[in-house]
């Protein structure tokens, strides 16, 4: 097979199979080939062959943390080294029964938690534009692998960020659905309230054609709804009567290369007919402070589970069940998530839930209500998706809360439950810089057609040496 | 400000060893991120209904149909002490 399918989309290449230029085996036979040559640390696991059968699309690269029946599922963590769970999760047998298939598992940050992809327990992954640079994170090597041509497109979580941060550091087009769109059913848990599954892909068709399969209620998934009407391909090429409300542009950590596209593209907005204004969401600049209470708190309940017992290598103690619980954790954790561990069983230990939990939950409202105040006077709410550009490998480590604050303009969307696309929209010091756009709750048909006319405007063609 | 005390007091709820430089390090971080989430409390959210959930679903039920779930021997497989009928630990103890 030659290099002809690493330029095209996934939509293209599968408009290939069904004319049958390219049959569906050969081109997983090139994806297997490109996902194995991967030297970045995006993959922790890759198919050995395809399925018997190849499916109707080029395969798809799969965080690490979706439960695949079979296949090495770790969240990234030590302490679920070597699971293969005995089922697979609904998002992915949804793409399963449209006929796309698992081409591999991505390296991502401990149980998805990080911005960086450097708190792996298998290591960190490099940004493709930049080695010395960081992909972002969670969904680091799903965001990796696409933009360095080892996937045609890729699935990954998003809790408080990681499906648009990374997509915006590494080049690539990733979106954030509504909660409850895609079920989570086999999706191993980080803050439940929060995570979604989402696309990661070369462009906005793509994205459409994976939110489409994704979607859906799920009976093993009580919180899934499905998107009603499912998801059409966007088409629009014109923003005419559509009102964007820009937000975030006054924050003294937005980088002035990062500001300067992010302001390009606005004029693009107008250019296509649509009006710009500017709008207030007075307690986002809050959002931080309540997700790392509510994230945190959420994940301390779901890892008790982590324990020796019933998955994943068991510590050797010496001792009653609490020291083997103990010392299992001590060592199967990495220490971001031993951190977010303790703030969270801090925040619900009595005498303070009500201060930290309970305030959080508030602070949450008020973000939601910031949104539909928003929504009241615009159609979408932009930003920047990232106050800055991939940073280097290392430089936030030793500063949790520094990591934390990557997420300032990603955090709100899952806190009030909205979705949100980031879309690549240039290049600042040789890096590309992500545009966000949200909406209101099931408006994803509209965010894709605003990204779909945008996307042709902005015309971003910049890649990476592949 | 999180002490040392408080820092072995949640590790010990949380089932977390934690040697004593790691206590150290942790009270220090635990303190620096909650400082930062105490802004929070520069907010007025006396009238704020806390959220509960952010899409409007109440009591989603569905039929009560039996259907087959994980065989045990399946259950058990990844288990790293099983017997034929459960999963081996030792001894609960006293803590």
């Amino acid at each position: 097979m030659s290099d002809e399918l690493l330029s095209l989309t996934a939509a293209e290449q599968a408009r290939r199979i069904e004319s049958g230029e390219v049959s569906a085996a050969e081109a997983f036979d090139y994806w297997r080939g490109r996902a194995a040559s991967d030297d970045l640390g995006a993959y922790l696991w890759v198919a050995d062959e395809a399925p018997g059968d190849a499916g109707s699309f080029p395969p798809i690269a799969v965080k690490d943390l979706f439960c695949v029946k079979g296949v090495p599922s770790m969240a990234g963590s030590r302490i679920l080294e070597g699971y293969r769970p005995p089922y697979t999760a609904t998002s992915v047998e949804n793409l399963q029964n449209a006929g796309i298939q698992v081409l591999g598992k991505t390296n991502q940050d401990e149980f998805a938690m990080g911005s960086s992809n450097e708190n792996s327990g298998f290591g960190p992954v490099q940004n493709p534009w930049d080695r010395t640079r960081v992909p972002g994170g969670s969904s680091g090597g799903s965001a990796a692998a696409v933009a360095a041509g080892t996937a045609p497109w890729a699935i990954g979580t998003d809790t408080g960020g990681s499906i648009r941060q990374p997509a915006s550091l590494c080049g690539i087009v990733g979106m954030k659905p509504t909660y409850g769109a895609v079920s989570r059913y086999g999706m191993i848990a980080f803050a439940s309230s929060l995570d979604q599954c989402g696309p990661l892909t070369r462009d906005v068709t793509d994205a459409a054609i994976l939110l489409s399969h994704l979607q859906g209620r799920d009976p093993c998934d009580s919180t899934s709804l499905g998107i009603e009407g499912g998801v059409a391909l966007p088409t629009a090429e014109r923003l005419d009567g559509l009102r964007f409300g820009i937000w975030g542009m006054e924050e003294p950590g937005l980088e002035p290369g990062v500001a300067e596209q992010v302001r390009a593209t606005l004029a693009k907005i107008e250019e296509l007919g649509g009006s710009v204004e500017p709008i207030e969401l007075p307690n986002a600049g809050h959002g931080i402070a309540a997700y790392y209470v509510i994230a945190p708190a959420e994940a301390s309940a779901n890892l008790a589970r982590y324990d020796g017992v019933r998955y994943g290598p068991r510590a050797a103690a010496n001792g009653d069940l609490t020291a083997l619980y103990e010392e299992t954790r001590h060592d199967g954790f990495g220490e971001e998530v031993r951190r977010r561990i303790m703030i969270g069983t801090y925040a619900l230990s009595s005498g303070y839930y009500e201060a930290y939990y309970g305030t959080a939950q508030k602070v949450r409202t008020r973000i939601a209500q910031d949104f539909a105040a928003a929504f009241e006077k615009v159609d979408f709410v932009v930003s920047p998706t990232s106050a800055t550009v991939a940073f280097k490998l290392g430089e936030r480590t030793q500063d949790p809360l520094a990591m934390y604050l990557s997420d300032y303009y990603t955090v709100p969307m899952p806190l009030a439950g909205i979705p949100a696309i980031s879309i690549p929209c240039g290049l600042s010091e040789g890096l590309p810089v992500g545009f966000q756009i949200a909406g209101p709750a099931f408006s994803e048909a509209r965010i894709l057609d605003a990204a779909h006319a945008l996307e042709k405007e902005i015309a971003f063609d910049g890649v990476p040496v592949r | 400000m999180i002490d040392r005390d408080q820092v072995l007091h949640v590790a010990k709820l949380a089932r977390l060893q934690l040697s004593d430089e790691e206590v150290d390090r942790m009270a220090g971080e635990l303190s620096k991120i909650l400082e930062h989430v105490e802004t929070m409390n520069e907010l007025d959210l006396e009238e704020v209904e806390p959220t509960s959930h952010v899409v409007d679903l109440t009591n989603v039920l569905r039929d009560d149909v039996p259907r087959p779930s994980l065989p045990r021997e399946v259950a058990l497989e990844q288990a790293p002490d099983a017997t034929e009928s459960g999963f081996r630990v030792p001894t609960p103890g006293a803590s």
